[in-house]
């Protein structure tokens, strides 16, 4: 029986064969799943930010893309896996609200998916599904037995990538 | 006050915290009941400091279909306010508001969102104007948007907004009921952490 693991937000985990990793409620944050299909490992990082440069309060790595990927990709090498194995898919950075001011947070969804690419390109993991962006939130569910990512919304359907 | 956050609150800032809630929250609750002519009830405000990952859930089901209504928080402190209705309590209140039977399915035209960022605009408005008169801060709403998605989603962009200055988040959660004790919705007011301090020392209490 797999276990269907809960990744909060600014956290990650990884899993292997045959459990399974999902977030729930993914808004302006983006879900990063790594997938090593050779060992059947798998990760899932749930990030708020896209960096923590320049940012006080920096102790919870699992907060930013560009410490929370590279932790997560740690993590999964520590269970056995290896970077030119992985493939990624990523969801999220949505814009929840339509701000008329202008504000701090406006487009942090689509900056959270751009630092995301840039640092899975930075470790030549291939993006192999990209959904992120649209006005909507998302729940995510990434299964370790075949890489297979789905994606759940409000109306706009359900997914599999 | 340490570099990651809210963590250290004692039971005092606690009570103080829990009395701004309760001042703020009674002005809105006032307002709103003025504006559906009803009665409108609300709990003891339950503060939460919380670390993200337990944000989505701050209202149980973060999978949950709600309407949220988001405003910044201007003046001498900032931070956002948010209320949050479920898609029950939206339908009563909208058709309340525009004097239809409460059954009639709800349709998010440009009228009912407009109708609904007005309530948020109001509650808003009141909250902060009780707390500014407590304070002797000037604070006043930003512009209300509005969203109707998963619980989750929503609770998640005022934590955003935060998440640079601190490893948690403070929510100040109030409940209102109607006078039939059917859950109407939750209001938070979420400080930014700079202006907890802010707050505490108006109040005389930092």
């Amino acid at each position: 029986m797999e276990n269907i693991i809960k990744v909060g937000m600014a956290d990650w985990k990884v899993a292997a064969h045959p459990d399974a990793l999902t977030t729930l409620g993914l808004g302006s944050c983006v879900g990063i799943c790594l997938y090593d299909g050779k060992r059947k490992i798998i990760g899932m990082a749930h990030i708020m930010l896209p960096s923590s440069d320049l940012v006080r309060a920096n102790a919870n790595r699992a907060k930013f893309a560009d410490t929370g990927i590279p932790d997560m990709v740690d993590a999964m090498l520590r269970m056995g896996s290896d970077v030119r194995g992985m493939t990624a898919k990523i969801a999220g950075g949505a814009q929840m609200f339509a701000y008329s001011s202008g504000s701090d947070i406006i487009r942090i969804g689509a900056r959270n998916a751009e630092a995301t690419r840039e640092i899975l390109a930075g470790y030549r993991i291939p993006i192999l599904a990209d959904d992120t962006g649209g006005t909507f939130g998302r729940t995510i569910e990434f299964y370790a037995c075949d890489g297979r990512l789905m994606v759940k919304t409000i109306g706009h359907g359900v997914k599999t990538l | 006050m340490n570099e990651s956050g809210f963590e250290e609150l004692n039971s005092f800032q606690m009570d103080v915290l829990r009395e701004i809630g309760n001042i703020g929250a009674g002005n809105a609750a006032t307002a709103l009941a003025k504006m559906l002519d009803r009665k409108i009830d609300m709990k003891v405000p339950k503060i939460k400091v919380m670390q993200f990952e337990e944000v989505s859930e701050v209202l149980g089901d973060s999978e949950e279909m709600v309407v949220g209504i988001l405003l910044g928080v201007l003046g001498d402190i900032t931070g956002s306010i948010m209320f949050v209705l479920d898609m029950n309590a939206t339908r009563l209140m909208v058709n309340n508001m525009f004097g239809k039977h409460t059954d009639v399915e709800l349709e998010f035209d440009e009228m009912t969102c407009s109708a609904i960022q007005e309530v948020g605009n109001i509650l808003a408005g009141s909250y902060l104007s009780a707390l500014s008169t407590l304070t002797n801060l000037n604070i006043m709403p930003d512009v209300p948007c509005m969203a109707v998605d998963m619980a989750g989603a929503l609770l998640s962009v005022p934590a955003i907004a935060q998440a640079k200055a601190s490893d948690t988040v403070l929510y100040i959660e109030n409940e209102f009921f109607d006078g039939h004790d059917s859950m109407l919705g939750d209001l938070f007011l979420i400080p930014d952490e700079g202006s907890y301090t802010i707050l505490m020392k108006a109040l005389g209490v930092a």
